[in-house]
């Protein structure tokens, strides 16, 4: 087990000098914690002594809401958990509840799927590595890549109409078929991206200043990291190969062919990698679901499954049957398994998991989030200690906790 | 050894502790069983350090409470095995007068927030954590907000009352 050092029994005792502790209030709205974190450092010179960390401020009761809504307006709480890429909260809600009711979707709905999860992923990671390189004091990848990002969200704009929280897809499949200028513009998106990023890599990957500032910076080993139940590219970059797509596929991600990145050190610089990784891998897996949506049937965007998706309007108006469906699904008359199920899906943080119980009612009875930023930051004070004020800030970056995500 | 299925994991739970686990279900194919608080940490262990089991990753912890059953409020463990790929769900069942339970940061770092999450929403007490105070909500409140009598809007409310609204 990696012990993280403590100041006070690695270095030699100044006595001479002053050595009185330094208290530093870092946040909950400094600039460089790209969010709501407060930590409380005592600080001897730059060099952090102790931490604690204070969570919460924007926690906005998720899971006791929850427990009051029917499961199709609990979507749009997901969105407000990592809202930077809310499409894989969507669809991971989706697919538990999914799960639950025991529907299978379409292929062409799994496919369709993973291409808006992987979008939502490179979008993710452009704006963590992008941020991280600015913390370095890059500010030109940073604005390289964000253009990218703004394509991506155009690609969200014409599959659901939303850009950041997107509310995309309903139980059952999408609420409606990606158009041709959707299609067109993820092309281009493949197409255009891939430079960018040997761009952004080759302005970095070999950079001294950033090599300097990065390498051997908050190393964790593989132990710590399962040992504080770490997950997503932070673990991977220790060396553990777990991929919640490559373990436990949904959404038909066994019909693909994709690597799972690791690192070895754990440090910032290998987090770095990986995530660059990630997003390669991840247009991959976008250019094999293209090729794969090109063989379905192009018409099918959605289960049949008429108790839980509601039917369109003008046949509500002018058909007996879609009318008593749209009764019943708006008004909650529809019965559902009593039971409990837990999903987890990648989310671009790592495992995001949804523990639901469900009483046959039309809210759960309980809904619990994984956040994969809550726990991931629970190390981050540990792992401070006896770090330069410096290092930690960019420690935090790296680590990407998105404040949504992490109070819930 | 071959592929860990569900039959053989509990098997070899029972083989170890007897009545003490009890088998619950297997919905959607995760073996979930109970134990009593006075185990948990010895069937947490077991799980972890069993050379074949090999449970090392703790996924999550949490609470639930079912306001009719006589010990209400439930403590489960959500446990993975990254070697076999299996998972497995644990509850301890605990009566609201007596909401204690040991606390599973001796055996992995990351149950320190979790239990501190539980702690916060249903006031489980974690005997020997090592720092358990409200992590979400703020430190000043008195309830534990997820508990089923605790109604989702604050009932001290007096803007929303219907005599303001003629009715």
């Amino acid at each position: 087990m990696q012990n993280f050092p403590s100041i006070l029994t690695n270095t030699p005792q100044t006595a001479d000098l002053n050595t009185e502790l330094s208290t530093l209030n870092l946040g909950p709205t400094h600039p460089a914690t790209h969010g709501v974190f407060q930590n409380v450092l005592q600080l001897d010179g730059e060099r952090i002594v102790s931490g604690v960390s204070t969570i919460g401020y924007i926690h906005r009761a998720f899971e006791k809401i929850a427990e009051h809504r029917p499961f199709y307006q609990i979507t749009p709480l997901t969105d407000r958990l990592n809202y930077c890429s809310a499409p894989i909260n969507n669809m991971g809600w989706h697919m538990t509840v999914e799960k639950l009711l025991g529907i299978t979707t379409p292929k062409r709905v799994d496919y369709m799927r993973v291409i808006i999860m992987e979008l939502a992923r490179i979008a993710d990671h452009i704006i963590c590595n992008g941020v991280l390189g600015v913390d370095t004091g890059a500010f030109t990848g940073f604005l390289y890549m964000m253009e990218y990002r703004e394509a991506i969200y155009e690609i969200y704009e014409e599959v659901c109409g939303s850009r950041l929280t997107t509310n995309v897809g309903r139980l059952g499949g999408f609420e409606r078929n990606f158009n041709e200028i959707a299609f067109t513009k993820i092309r281009k998106f493949l197409d255009d991206f891939p430079k960018v990023l040997a761009e952004f890599e080759s302005l970095f990957n070999r950079n001294r200043i950033f090599i300097d500032r990065t390498k051997g910076v908050a190393p964790v080993t593989a132990e710590a990291a399962l040992s504080y139940s770490w997950s997503g590219p932070i673990l991977r970059a220790t060396g553990v190969d777990y991929d919640v797509r490559a373990m436990n596929p949904y959404s038909s991600y066994e019909d693909f062919d994709f690597e799972v990145p690791v690192g070895t050190t754990g440090d910032v610089y290998d987090r770095f990698l990986v995530r660059n990784e990630e997003m390669k891998q991840s247009m991959r897996m976008i250019e094999q679901a293209l090729e794969k949506i090109a063989k379905e049937d192009p018409t099918i965007f959605h289960a049949d499954v008429p108790e839980f998706y509601l039917p369109p309007k003008e046949e509500v108006y002018n058909n007996m049957e879609a009318l008593i469906y749209h009764f019943k699904i708006v008004m909650g008359e529809i019965e559902t398994p009593v039971g409990e199920v837990y999903h987890s899906v990648e989310g671009a943080n790592g495992e995001l998991g949804f523990y639901l119980v469900n009483d046959g009612g039309r809210s759960p009875y309980r809904l619990h989030f994984r956040r994969p930023s809550f726990i991931n930051y629970s190390m981050y004070a540990d792992m401070s200690r006896g770090m330069l004020l410096s290092d930690a800030i960019i420690n935090m970056s790296s680590l990407n906790v998105i404040a949504g995500e992490l109070d819930a | 050894m071959g592929a860990l299925n569900n039959e053989t994991l509990l098997q070899k739970i029972q083989e170890r502790f007897h009545e003490q686990v009890t088998f619950i279900a297997e919905p959607y194919g995760l073996l979930t069983v109970e134990t009593s608080r006075e185990n948990i940490i010895d069937v947490l262990s077991f799980l972890k350090a069993d050379a074949e089991l090999q449970f090392i990753y703790l996924t999550d912890i949490t609470a639930i409470q079912y306001s009719e059953q006589e010990k209400s409020i439930g403590v489960i463990y959500h446990l993975h095995s990254l070697v076999h790929n299996v998972r497995i769900r644990i509850k301890v069942f605990l009566s609201e007068q007596d909401l204690n339970i040991p606390s599973a940061t001796v055996l992995w770092h990351g149950a320190n927030w979790m239990e501190r999450e539980t702690y916060d929403f249903f006031g489980v007490n974690f005997d020997g954590h090592p720092d358990l105070r409200r992590i979400l909500n703020v430190d000043d409140m008195t309830v534990f907000p997820m508990r089923k009598e605790y109604p989702l809007e604050d009932p001290n409310r007096v803007d929303k009352k219907d005599f303001y609204f003629g009715r």
